[in-house]
């Protein structure tokens, strides 16, 4: 009697997000570790952040059934955390934090057993094994022990077995963990791979905040065991519209004057150049008539985009939840 | 995902039965452990000793070659329960020995590597993982034990007749039970061990003292008491008791102790070997201690306190 993959995850909900958070708590000893956290994730590629301890490997180990939510639950792609776990393991990958393979193994035989471990049939794990071997490089390294291979080899490894069985969602804990800068890029490119296949979604958890800034779309953040940043991220960067960089020729002084009788704060980069930070109610069309009547051009006006680090060193500052949604 | 293509492609073909996943694990474990030509070799000789019966029941069946050789087999060795006995004996302490060599490093090879959690993010429970890899020892042990064991019983009851086979079906229950009380007990200590020491040669090491050592405090004990309840103590005397109480030898009393004082007898006693439902609830109680002890170990992450 054979299954088939189809079948098995076509009654799946697909209306339903990634992953959805439903007061999920954690406990350890009595210790909470992750707290009431709520929210509908559905991005392609989903960066989990924090400073270390703040609960994203539990939330991570939580999702993959490793540890039992005190309270609340989770729903990966429609299936509950608590009562369908078996069906959630079938359609995710995972590749862990820490260095993970069964030693004197070769590689090939490494992804192929981990390929029918979740339920390939021999010929085809073997099949899938060579595959995935070659999609993330280590072709010609496959008959050699895992145990003999370099630190960013074992980590290809690990990807080569999260993803041998074509799962519908990817746990990346930590990918790019000791890879060196060419390493580090070849791993980034390969997420975005499988990201813009559409076959898959992708959960990357890491405190490297460039990695999920190039690989992904949407963001959670965690402190303290807490959500305190939901959002996608191109969104964010564009609503912060506070911060202007000017291009001006003409004679600042009463520009700058002006701007500062407006109730904004204005500082001079160079001698033609001017950073705004805006008053709530100021319109930029004052700014243009301001110019005007300074005979001052405004060559070129840009918004500063809020960068990851920013919205993460706010999101660390405040601690407040915010949510924008996609 | 072709190799050519190296582009990411869901898997959408048939998937392997659920329940029968669990045996993934000793099919790839016995590709690994034959390479070993040590092992290979130790296997091989491990069917000596039935051959070994074979002829012998053979040679009492043919009366042409015992006139040849002049032996009188069938007074020497008839073939009974303590015929069948001795081979399950016999072949149960090769079967130790093949699970020493087998069994430490199994459960260890994935702690030291941390492989556990890659197991248990896939559709494979933590009882599917620790029956995958028992089996790898039951599977080995039972074609060296009770397999040749039954099909000794069957040449025999071909060459005796079919009133023999009738007669004693409760020595091929015997061969099939005792066999698998032992081979689940060094099963479930050879997984245990393997989990909780996670040096293999440490492991092996733990795995003899723990057949020995208890023997040799159950032997002290035994000899000062003058009893042999002590042999609750030592795995090798509660096996031997449970077998030869499955083929219907065991003796509960095997000896008589005397107290002498200036030449007279002042007190005599009965030595007893202990009961044996008092065997088997040890064995029991062994086993359900060693799953306890798998259970605390086989997680994807400890929790440190």
């Amino acid at each position: 009697m054979t299954l088939d993959a189809t079948v098995t995850s076509s009654h799946l909900n697909d209306s339903a997000g990634v992953i959805t958070l439903d007061n999920l708590s954690v406990t350890f000893g009595g210790r909470p570790i992750l707290k009431n956290l709520n929210g509908d994730l559905r991005g392609r590629a989903i960066g989990l952040l924090g400073p270390n301890g703040a609960g994203k490997t539990t939330l991570i180990h939580t999702l993959l059934g490793f540890h039992q939510p005190s309270a609340g639950t989770a729903r990966i792609l429609g299936s509950d955390i608590r009562g369908d776990a078996n069906q959630i393991k079938s359609l995710i990958g995972y590749m862990p934090e820490r260095d993970s393979f069964i030693s004197k193994m070769s590689c090939i035989h490494f992804v192929r057993f981990m390929a029918e471990l979740s339920g390939l049939p021999p010929r085809a794990a073997l099949e899938r094994a060579h595959e995935a071997l070659f999609f993330v490089g280590l072709g010609e390294a496959r008959y050699r022990n895992v145990d003999t291979f370099s630190l960013g080899m074992k980590q290809l490894a690990k990807l080569a077995q999260a993803i041998v069985h074509g799962p519908r969602l990817i746990f990346l804990d930590e990918p790019t963990n000791g890879l060196d800068p060419p390493a580090r890029q070849r791993m980034i490119k390969m997420i975005r791979e499988i990201r813009d296949s559409r076959q898959a979604n992708i959960v990357l958890s890491s405190h490297l905040l460039r990695d999920v800034e190039e690989c992904c779309e949407e963001i959670l953040i965690l402190k303290d065991g807490r959500l305190v940043v939901y959002c996608n991220l191109e969104e964010e960067r564009k609503a912060n519209k506070k911060f202007l960089m000017l291009e001006t020729r003409g004679d600042l002084k009463s520009f700058v004057a002006g701007i500062g009788s407006m109730g904004c704060e204005c500082a001079m980069t160079s001698d033609h150049r001017l950073k705004i930070i805006l008053q709530d109610g100021t319109k930029i069309r004052d700014l243009y008539k301001l110019a005007a009547g300074s005979q001052v051009q405004i060559r070129r006006l840009t918004y500063k985009r809020d960068s990851l680090e920013d919205i993460f060193l706010k999101a660390m500052e405040n601690g407040i939840v915010s949510e924008a949604r996609p | 995902m072709a190799v050519l293509e190296r582009s990411y492609k869901r898997y959408t073909g048939a998937l392997s039965p659920e329940w029968s996943r669990f045996l993934i694990i000793p099919r790839h474990a016995f590709r690994d452990v034959f390479r070993s030509k040590l092992f290979t070799g130790f296997y091989a000789l491990s069917f000596m000793a039935p051959l070994v019966f074979a002829i012998l029941i053979y040679l009492r069946h043919n009366t042409e070659a015992l006139a040849i050789m002049r032996l009188n087999v069938v007074n020497v060795l008839p073939i009974d329960a303590t015929f069948f006995l001795t081979f399950v004996e016999i072949q149960g302490w090769i079967g130790f020995f093949l699970a020493l060599l087998v069994g430490p490093q199994q459960v260890a090879r994935d702690l030291t590597n941390n492989g556990l959690p890659l197991y248990l993010c896939r559709p494979f429970s933590r009882s599917e993982y620790v029956v995958g890899k028992m089996s790898i020892v039951i599977l080995l042990l039972s074609t060296i034990t009770w397999v040749p064991g039954l099909i000794l019983f069957l040449l025999q009851s071909y060459l005796e007749g079919w009133s023999w086979f009738s007669q004693n079906i409760p020595i091929a229950s015997a061969i099939f039970l005792g066999s698998l009380v032992w081979i689940l007990l060094l099963a479930l200590l050879t997984q245990t061990i393997s989990a909780w020491v996670k040096w293999r040669l440490a492991a092996s090491a733990g795995l003899i003292g723990l057949f020995f050592i208890p023997s040799v405090f159950a032997a002290i004990l035994n000899e000062m008491l003058a009893t042999h309840w002590g042999n609750l103590l030592s795995l090798g005397s509660l096996i031997r008791n449970v077998w030869a109480g499955l083929f219907g030898t065991f003796v509960q009393q095997v000896g008589q102790v005397q107290q002498v004082r200036r030449g007279e007898i002042i007190r005599e006693a009965w030595v007893t070997e202990p009961p044996l439902w008092a065997s088997w609830l040890v064995l029991f109680l062994i086993c359900a201690l060693c799953l306890w002890l798998l259970s605390r170990k086989v997680k994807a992450y400890e929790v440190v306190k």
